[in-house]
Protein backbone atom coordinates (compact mmCIF):
# COMPACT_ATOMS: atom_id res chain seq x y z
CA UNK A 1 0.00 0.00 0.00
CA UNK A 2 2.66 2.49 1.10
CA UNK A 3 4.96 1.40 -1.69
CA UNK A 4 2.20 1.85 -4.23
CA UNK A 5 1.68 5.36 -2.91
CA UNK A 6 5.41 6.16 -3.16
CA UNK A 7 5.50 4.89 -6.73
CA UNK A 8 2.42 6.94 -7.62
CA UNK A 9 3.96 10.02 -5.97
CA UNK A 10 7.22 9.61 -7.87
CA UNK A 11 5.46 9.20 -11.17
CA UNK A 12 3.36 12.33 -10.68
CA UNK A 13 6.34 14.34 -9.46
CA UNK A 14 8.02 13.90 -12.86
CA UNK A 15 7.33 17.00 -14.99
CA UNK A 16 7.26 14.94 -18.19
CA UNK A 17 4.69 12.48 -16.83
CA UNK A 18 2.60 15.35 -15.48
CA UNK A 19 2.80 17.19 -18.81
CA UNK A 20 1.58 14.16 -20.76
CA UNK A 21 -1.14 13.06 -18.34
CA UNK A 22 -2.56 16.52 -17.61
CA UNK A 23 -3.50 17.33 -21.19
CA UNK A 24 -6.83 15.44 -21.31
CA UNK A 25 -7.54 16.55 -17.74
CA UNK A 26 -7.28 20.26 -18.51
CA UNK A 27 -9.38 19.75 -21.65
CA UNK A 28 -12.26 17.92 -19.99
CA UNK A 29 -12.19 19.98 -16.79
CA UNK A 30 -12.37 23.11 -18.95
CA UNK A 31 -15.42 21.89 -20.87
CA UNK A 32 -17.20 20.60 -17.78
CA UNK A 33 -16.57 23.95 -16.08
CA UNK A 34 -17.89 25.90 -19.07
CA UNK A 35 -21.12 23.90 -19.15
CA UNK A 36 -21.70 24.00 -15.40
CA UNK A 37 -20.92 27.71 -14.99
CA UNK A 38 -23.04 28.66 -17.99
CA UNK A 39 -26.08 26.74 -16.70
CA UNK A 40 -25.56 27.99 -13.14
CA UNK A 41 -25.43 31.64 -14.23
CA UNK A 42 -28.39 31.41 -16.63
CA UNK A 43 -30.38 29.76 -13.83
CA UNK A 44 -29.15 32.25 -11.23
CA UNK A 45 -29.72 35.35 -13.35
CA UNK A 46 -32.98 34.45 -15.09
CA UNK A 47 -34.84 31.73 -13.23
CA UNK A 48 -33.96 31.95 -9.53
CA UNK A 49 -36.66 33.94 -7.71
CA UNK A 50 -36.01 37.47 -6.51
CA UNK A 51 -34.79 37.79 -2.94
CA UNK A 52 -37.28 39.27 -0.49
CA UNK A 53 -35.04 41.83 1.22
CA UNK A 54 -32.27 42.61 -1.28
CA UNK A 55 -34.19 42.45 -4.54
CA UNK A 56 -32.20 41.43 -7.60
CA UNK A 57 -28.81 42.65 -6.35
CA UNK A 58 -28.50 39.33 -4.46
CA UNK A 59 -27.80 37.64 -7.84
CA UNK A 60 -24.21 38.84 -7.42
CA UNK A 61 -23.87 35.99 -4.88
CA UNK A 62 -23.54 33.47 -7.76
CA UNK A 63 -20.09 34.84 -8.60
CA UNK A 64 -19.13 36.58 -5.35
CA UNK A 65 -19.11 33.56 -3.05
CA UNK A 66 -17.56 31.07 -5.54
CA UNK A 67 -14.68 33.48 -6.28
CA UNK A 68 -14.15 34.13 -2.56
CA UNK A 69 -14.07 30.35 -1.89
CA UNK A 70 -11.59 29.74 -4.69
CA UNK A 71 -9.30 32.60 -3.68
CA UNK A 72 -8.89 30.93 -0.27
CA UNK A 73 -8.77 27.32 -1.49
CA UNK A 74 -6.08 28.20 -4.05
CA UNK A 75 -4.06 30.03 -1.40
CA UNK A 76 -4.22 26.94 0.84
CA UNK A 77 -3.10 24.81 -2.12
CA UNK A 78 -0.14 27.13 -2.75
CA UNK A 79 0.94 26.80 0.90
CA UNK A 80 0.67 22.97 0.85
CA UNK A 81 2.51 22.75 -2.49
CA UNK A 82 5.19 25.09 -1.16
CA UNK A 83 5.67 22.88 1.88
CA UNK A 84 5.88 19.76 -0.32
CA UNK A 85 8.40 21.53 -2.54
CA UNK A 86 10.55 22.63 0.38
CA UNK A 87 10.46 19.30 2.25
CA UNK A 88 10.75 16.83 -0.66
CA UNK A 89 12.64 19.18 -3.03
CA UNK A 90 9.96 18.50 -5.62
CA UNK A 91 10.20 21.06 -8.40
CA UNK A 92 6.85 20.16 -9.95
CA UNK A 93 5.12 21.22 -6.72
CA UNK A 94 6.79 24.62 -7.07
CA UNK A 95 5.71 24.90 -10.71
CA UNK A 96 2.07 24.23 -9.82
CA UNK A 97 2.26 26.58 -6.82
CA UNK A 98 3.64 29.39 -8.99
CA UNK A 99 0.92 29.03 -11.62
CA UNK A 100 -1.79 28.95 -8.95
CA UNK A 101 -0.90 32.57 -8.11
CA UNK A 102 -2.48 34.43 -11.09
CA UNK A 103 -5.63 32.30 -10.90
CA UNK A 104 -5.98 32.81 -7.14
CA UNK A 105 -5.26 36.53 -7.41
CA UNK A 106 -7.91 36.96 -10.10
CA UNK A 107 -10.42 35.17 -7.85
CA UNK A 108 -9.55 37.39 -4.85
CA UNK A 109 -9.90 40.48 -7.03
CA UNK A 110 -13.27 39.28 -8.36
CA UNK A 111 -14.52 38.60 -4.81
CA UNK A 112 -13.46 42.07 -3.66
CA UNK A 113 -14.87 43.96 -6.65
CA UNK A 114 -18.21 42.10 -6.74
CA UNK A 115 -18.41 42.55 -2.96
CA UNK A 116 -17.91 46.30 -3.32
CA UNK A 117 -20.54 46.50 -6.07
CA UNK A 118 -22.97 44.46 -3.97
CA UNK A 119 -22.18 46.55 -0.89
CA UNK A 120 -23.38 49.79 -2.49
CA UNK A 121 -27.11 48.95 -2.78
CA UNK A 122 -27.09 46.69 0.31
CA UNK A 123 -25.01 48.60 2.89
CA UNK A 124 -24.93 52.00 1.21
CA UNK A 125 -21.15 51.93 0.86
CA UNK A 126 -18.59 50.46 -1.53
CA UNK A 127 -15.97 49.90 1.11
CA UNK A 128 -15.62 49.79 4.87
CA UNK A 129 -12.57 48.72 6.87
CA UNK A 130 -14.59 45.75 8.06
CA UNK A 131 -12.61 42.71 9.27
CA UNK A 132 -13.77 40.44 6.42
CA UNK A 133 -13.12 43.04 3.72
CA UNK A 134 -9.72 43.96 5.13
CA UNK A 135 -8.52 40.36 5.49
CA UNK A 136 -9.61 39.64 1.89
CA UNK A 137 -7.63 42.69 0.76
CA UNK A 138 -4.64 41.27 2.65
CA UNK A 139 -5.14 37.99 0.75
CA UNK A 140 -4.99 39.84 -2.59
CA UNK A 141 -1.83 41.67 -1.46
CA UNK A 142 -0.28 38.32 -0.45
CA UNK A 143 -0.92 37.04 -3.99
CA UNK A 144 0.77 40.15 -5.44
CA UNK A 145 3.68 39.64 -3.02
CA UNK A 146 4.10 36.00 -4.10
CA UNK A 147 4.15 36.95 -7.78
CA UNK A 148 6.58 39.82 -7.12
CA UNK A 149 8.95 37.44 -5.28
CA UNK A 150 9.04 35.10 -8.29
CA UNK A 151 9.86 38.00 -10.59
CA UNK A 152 12.42 39.58 -8.26
CA UNK A 153 14.76 36.59 -8.11
CA UNK A 154 17.54 36.07 -10.60
CA UNK A 155 17.32 32.28 -10.33
CA UNK A 156 13.80 30.82 -10.57
CA UNK A 157 14.69 28.24 -7.89
CA UNK A 158 15.25 31.04 -5.36
CA UNK A 159 11.89 32.53 -6.31
CA UNK A 160 10.23 29.17 -5.69
CA UNK A 161 11.68 28.88 -2.20
CA UNK A 162 11.08 32.52 -1.20
CA UNK A 163 7.45 32.38 -2.40
CA UNK A 164 6.88 29.07 -0.56
CA UNK A 165 8.06 30.63 2.71
CA UNK A 166 5.88 33.74 2.25
CA UNK A 167 2.91 31.50 1.37
CA UNK A 168 3.39 29.48 4.58
CA UNK A 169 3.66 32.62 6.73
CA UNK A 170 0.56 34.08 5.08
CA UNK A 171 -1.54 31.02 5.99
CA UNK A 172 -2.43 32.77 9.29
CA UNK A 173 -4.63 35.06 7.20
CA UNK A 174 -6.96 32.18 6.16
CA UNK A 175 -8.54 31.53 9.59
CA UNK A 176 -8.75 35.30 10.06
CA UNK A 177 -10.84 35.54 6.87
CA UNK A 178 -13.01 32.60 7.90
CA UNK A 179 -13.74 33.72 11.45
CA UNK A 180 -13.72 37.48 10.82
CA UNK A 181 -17.51 37.52 10.51
CA UNK A 182 -17.87 35.75 13.85
CA UNK A 183 -15.12 37.38 15.93
CA UNK A 184 -15.93 40.95 14.94
CA UNK A 185 -19.59 41.65 14.54
CA UNK A 186 -19.40 44.13 11.71
CA UNK A 187 -20.78 44.82 8.27
CA UNK A 188 -20.31 41.55 6.38
CA UNK A 189 -22.97 38.92 6.93
CA UNK A 190 -22.01 35.49 8.37
CA UNK A 191 -21.31 32.53 6.09
CA UNK A 192 -24.20 31.40 3.91
CA UNK A 193 -23.01 27.80 3.78
CA UNK A 194 -22.04 25.95 6.95
CA UNK A 195 -21.18 22.29 7.31
CA UNK A 196 -23.09 22.02 10.55
CA UNK A 197 -26.42 23.50 9.46
CA UNK A 198 -28.89 23.17 6.64
CA UNK A 199 -28.45 26.05 4.18
CA UNK A 200 -30.97 28.89 4.68
CA UNK A 201 -31.75 29.09 0.96
CA UNK A 202 -34.58 27.79 -1.18
CA UNK A 203 -33.48 25.03 -3.61
CA UNK A 204 -34.27 27.30 -6.57
CA UNK A 205 -31.44 29.56 -5.38
CA UNK A 206 -29.28 26.94 -3.67
CA UNK A 207 -28.84 24.59 -6.66
CA UNK A 208 -27.44 27.22 -9.10
CA UNK A 209 -25.34 28.59 -6.21
CA UNK A 210 -23.76 25.17 -5.53
CA UNK A 211 -23.34 24.58 -9.27
CA UNK A 212 -21.48 27.88 -9.60
CA UNK A 213 -19.13 26.87 -6.77
CA UNK A 214 -18.41 23.49 -8.41
CA UNK A 215 -17.96 25.20 -11.80
CA UNK A 216 -15.47 27.71 -10.39
CA UNK A 217 -13.49 24.85 -8.78
CA UNK A 218 -13.32 22.94 -12.08
CA UNK A 219 -12.41 26.05 -14.09
CA UNK A 220 -9.64 26.97 -11.67
CA UNK A 221 -8.21 23.44 -11.86
CA UNK A 222 -8.27 23.57 -15.66
CA UNK A 223 -6.56 26.97 -15.70
CA UNK A 224 -3.87 25.90 -13.22
CA UNK A 225 -3.17 22.72 -15.24
CA UNK A 226 -2.93 24.70 -18.48
CA UNK A 227 -0.56 27.23 -16.90
CA UNK A 228 1.55 24.55 -15.23
CA UNK A 229 2.05 22.77 -18.56
CA UNK A 230 3.51 25.99 -20.00
CA UNK A 231 5.62 26.55 -16.88
CA UNK A 232 7.06 23.04 -17.38
CA UNK A 233 7.95 23.84 -20.99
CA UNK A 234 9.64 27.07 -19.94
CA UNK A 235 11.59 25.71 -16.98
CA UNK A 236 12.58 22.38 -18.59
CA UNK A 237 13.37 23.82 -22.02
CA UNK A 238 16.90 22.38 -21.93
CA UNK A 239 15.63 18.81 -21.85
CA UNK A 240 15.25 16.84 -25.05
CA UNK A 241 11.53 16.06 -24.88
CA UNK A 242 10.60 19.72 -24.29
CA UNK A 243 12.65 20.75 -27.30
CA UNK A 244 10.78 18.18 -29.40
CA UNK A 245 7.47 19.47 -28.10
CA UNK A 246 8.38 23.10 -28.87
CA UNK A 247 9.53 22.11 -32.36
CA UNK A 248 6.17 20.44 -32.87
CA UNK A 249 4.39 23.66 -31.76
CA UNK A 250 6.60 25.83 -33.99
CA UNK A 251 5.84 23.68 -37.03
CA UNK A 252 2.13 23.63 -36.30
CA UNK A 253 1.95 27.42 -36.14
CA UNK B 1 -38.96 34.78 -18.94
CA UNK B 2 -38.16 32.90 -15.75
CA UNK B 3 -38.39 35.23 -12.78
CA UNK B 4 -39.00 38.30 -14.99
CA UNK B 5 -42.04 39.55 -16.90
CA UNK B 6 -40.10 40.78 -19.93
CA UNK B 7 -36.61 41.08 -21.38
CA UNK B 8 -36.43 44.75 -20.38
CA UNK B 9 -37.38 43.79 -16.82
CA UNK B 10 -34.56 41.22 -16.93
CA UNK B 11 -32.07 43.90 -18.02
CA UNK B 12 -33.35 46.35 -15.42
CA UNK B 13 -33.06 43.80 -12.54
CA UNK B 14 -35.54 45.80 -10.46
CA UNK B 15 -33.51 48.95 -10.00
CA UNK B 16 -30.30 46.98 -9.48
CA UNK B 17 -29.32 46.46 -13.14
CA UNK B 18 -26.21 48.63 -12.88
CA UNK B 19 -24.91 46.64 -9.91
CA UNK B 20 -25.72 43.15 -11.19
CA UNK B 21 -24.44 43.70 -14.74
CA UNK B 22 -21.26 45.50 -13.72
CA UNK B 23 -20.45 42.67 -11.28
CA UNK B 24 -21.00 40.09 -14.04
CA UNK B 25 -18.91 42.18 -16.47
CA UNK B 26 -15.99 42.02 -14.03
CA UNK B 27 -16.59 38.26 -13.78
CA UNK B 28 -16.41 37.97 -17.58
CA UNK B 29 -13.18 40.00 -17.57
CA UNK B 30 -11.62 37.66 -14.99
CA UNK B 31 -12.58 34.61 -17.08
CA UNK B 32 -11.12 36.29 -20.20
CA UNK B 33 -7.88 37.02 -18.31
CA UNK B 34 -7.56 33.37 -17.30
CA UNK B 35 -8.29 32.10 -20.82
CA UNK B 36 -6.14 34.59 -22.75
CA UNK B 37 -2.94 34.87 -20.66
CA UNK B 38 -1.97 31.17 -21.11
CA UNK B 39 -2.38 31.59 -24.88
CA UNK B 40 -0.08 34.61 -24.88
CA UNK B 41 2.42 32.68 -22.74
CA UNK B 42 2.32 29.79 -25.20
CA UNK B 43 2.96 32.10 -28.17
CA UNK B 44 5.88 33.73 -26.31
CA UNK B 45 7.38 30.30 -25.60
CA UNK B 46 7.16 29.36 -29.28
CA UNK B 47 8.68 32.62 -30.56
CA UNK B 48 11.49 32.40 -27.96
CA UNK B 49 12.13 28.84 -29.10
CA UNK B 50 12.25 29.86 -32.78
CA UNK B 51 14.71 32.67 -31.98
CA UNK B 52 16.94 30.21 -30.09
CA UNK B 53 16.86 27.79 -33.01
CA UNK B 54 17.87 30.50 -35.50
CA UNK B 55 20.73 31.65 -33.26
CA UNK B 56 22.03 28.08 -33.01
CA UNK B 57 21.95 27.58 -36.77
CA UNK B 58 24.17 30.59 -37.41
Amino acid sequence: MWQAFVRWFHKWSSPKWFYTMSQPWSFWLGWAATLIIASALVWGLMFAPVERLQGNSYRIIFIHVPSAFLSQAIYAAIAVLGLVGLVWKMKLAFFVAKQCIPVGASMALLALVTGAIWGKPTWGTWWEWDARLTSMLVLLLLYFGLWALHNAMERPESGDRAAAILALVGVVNLPIIKFSVEWWNTLHQPATLKFTEAPPMHPSMLIPFLMAIVGFYLASMAWVLMRTRLEILQRERKSRWVEDELNRFAEGQ
Amino acid sequence: MGAFDSFSAFLAMGDHGVYVWSAYAVGAAVIAFNVITPRLHRQRLISDHKRRMRREQR
